[in-house]
């Protein structure tokens, strides 16, 4: 029976907290219902604080929600911001709509840093995020990526309305491919591509992927003839088994990501050092080296 | 509604009297009590999950053409796999119960594999023989067959990954089956076959369905061995979990009612064959 105490005690202690997670609930079903949910929410706290490897002692631990496009330049800068401030960063990467659904449902976060504006909105009016607190830190462009050896012969962004060709898109769930839907779409009106570019090219998609890094993993495999990827999703190894096609700026769909602290945040300075840390020339040096482009202020 | 649901959850957690097992016939509060927290943990995200579906939204959203054709999809890829796994795993389950031979413990273990294995192992690993580069897919591949991104792939994932319960039950109901019952059979004139069909699976028919049910609703939610091997594609190989995930991503509301149906499904066909089976659900 210890066990219930403490998860009593644990609800308790966060109970007193104003919350955004009953509100984010839609439809109230009594008391009984409210506290189940409110039940569910402190076991599955206690699970994640379970699965979490305990940060050092004295080291506080800030804990980052990050699209999964930024995966390996947010690693580098976490572990640098980590050294200069004396913290543990840990990361949750994943779709950015992941990442907003997770902290609608009031998941402990400190940080978010979205692949797109919408996502971000999304925890804005879960109430997560102070719209003030938003500051965009870097862009990204799409590319065309086909297998190294090319078994389709692909040599333009024309190509890809080709008849009998094996394209994967990320779904429309994720930034992706919203962006790939909308160069496609912006080529359609573009008098440099055929007529019916568009649907084409769609006539020709094998599957909608879950994320941009699958899209990439069956082109690198073969599984495709080509795919549309971010050009920083194209890093380190993988840059050697595939090759890319660039697509004209004029068609291009440009990504803005944006980041800010959590409002709710327990470490809210050190969440805005963060922030601070990325937006600044440190973070923007690892984030160029990582194919992510400059955001204008 | 809250009350129902209360309600329900305390007749659930009612000792039910053991009728079969006399000497187990005790009263004790401890083993219940002590049985809550699992119970808990397994019933409280269904529960959650059950009161947050909206009824209106579920009907709306049941007409929606992404649910009907994710259902139908997942409906027939998971009952292919059934069949398939029941035709193909048959023979194997048998040797399992009747022989004994070198190599045995490998075999055993090889069929345990994908129950443990994560399903994105098994979807990479799918990729590497039936992919367009892989050993079996390459040569299908030259004579005009591709696998991936069809509704085989879809099937064959689940195959993969859940053909492992029905051979482990239905193993387990033949080497239950008395072997001087097949002997007898054969002595009477019957062929190999008709023992087996009319003897050993006629007596193992709870195991075979037991097992059979199993492997349909693993298959029915299976997930990460569809999505790297089948990938994604509404109405050719966006399965019910397929559908959740990226409804989760897109619209929570869908999800919902989507796991709902598959919960659902799941739930009915399970609970019916408890009963059959002559169990306590």
């Amino acid at each position: 029976m210890a066990g219930t105490g403490i998860l009593f005690g644990t609800c308790h202690a966060r109970d007193t907290r104003p919350s955004t997670i009953a509100a984010a609930h839609r439809g109230g079903s009594g008391r009984f219902a409210a506290a189940l949910r409110w039940l569910s929410v402190c076991v599955a706290f206690l699970l994640l604080t379970a699965c979490t490897p305990p940060a050092q002692p004295g080291r506080p631990e800030l804990v980052v929600f990050a699209a999964a496009s930024l995966t390996d330049a947010f690693s580098e800068i976490g572990a640098r911001f980590g050294e200069e401030h004396g913290a543990t960063v840990t990361f949750n990467f994943a779709g950015s709509q992941t990442l907003a659904g997770q902290l609608t449902s009031g998941a402990p976060a400190d940080v978010y840093a979205s692949a797109n504006a919408r996502q971000m909105q999304a925890a804005i009016d879960a109430g997560r995020i102070e719209p003030a607190d938003v500051r965009d830190f870097a862009s990204n462009g799409l590319v065309i990526v086909i297998p190294r050896d090319n078994p389709a012969s692909i040599g333009s962004p024309a190509d890809l309305a080709a008849p009998d060709l094996k394209l994967v898109l990320a779904d429309a769930a994720v930034p992706a491919g919203q962006y790939s839907l909308q160069f496609l779409d912006n080529a359609s009106g573009d008098p440099a591509f055929p007529p019916g570019y568009g649907a084409a090219v769609l006539a020709n998609v094998a599957s909608y992927e879950e994320n941009v890094r699958a899209v990439l993993a069956k082109v690198t495999l073969g599984e495709a003839d080509a795919g549309i990827v971010y050009s920083s999703d194209v890093t380190g190894t993988q840059r050697d088994q595939v090759q890319l096609i660039a697509i004209p700026a004029a068609v291009n769909v440009v990504a803005t990501y944006p980041i800010a602290p959590v409002a709710d945040s327990a470490q809210l300075e050190l969440a805005r050092a963060f922030a601070d840390f990325v937006v600044g020339p440190t973070g923007q040096a690892i984030l160029e080296k990582y194919g992510f482009d400059h955001v204008q202020p | 509604m809250s009350n129902r649901s209360e309600a329900l959850t305390r007749t659930r957690v009612v000792p039910a009297t053991p009728e079969r097992d006399a000497p187990a016939r005790r009263r004790g509060w401890l083993l219940p009590i002590l049985s809550m927290p699992m119970l808990v943990l397994l019933g409280l995200p269904l529960l959650a999950l059950l009161l947050r579906v909206d009824v209106a939204e579920l009907g709306r959203n049941l007409a929606s053409p992404t649910v009907l054709r994710a259902l139908s999809l997942s409906l027939t890829t998971a009952t292919a796999a059934a069949l398939l796994a029941l035709l193909l795993g048959t023979p194997l389950a048998y040797l399992l119960a009747r022989r004994t031979f070198r190599g045995r413990r490998l075999v055993d273990t090889l069929v345990d594999l994908p129950m443990v294995l994560p399903p994105a192992v098994a979807g990479i690993a799918l990729l590497l023989v039936f992919g367009r580069r892989g050993w079996l897919g390459a040569p299908l591949e030259a004579a005009g067959i591709s696998i991936v991104f069809t509704p085989v792939a879809v099937v064959l994932a689940q195959l993969f990954v859940a053909a492992p319960f029905y051979i482990r039950s239905a193993a387990a109901g033949f080497a239950e089956i008395d072997g001087e019952l097949e002997q007898a059979a054969a002595l009477d004139g019957a062929s190999d076959f008709d023992v087996f069909r009319h003897v050993t699976a006629a007596l193992a028919w709870p195991a075979i369905l037991g097992g059979i049910v199993m492997t349909w609703a693993r298959a029915l939610g299976e997930f990460g061995a569809t999505i790297i091997f089948a990938g994604n594609f509404p109405g050719r190989t966006q399965t019910m979990p397929l559908a959740i995930y990226l409804g989760f991503e897109r619209d929570l509301d869908l999800a919902v009612t989507l796991a709902f149906l598959l919960l659902a499904a799941s739930f009915t066909v399970l609970l019916v064959v408890h009963w059959s089976l002559g169990r306590r659900p």
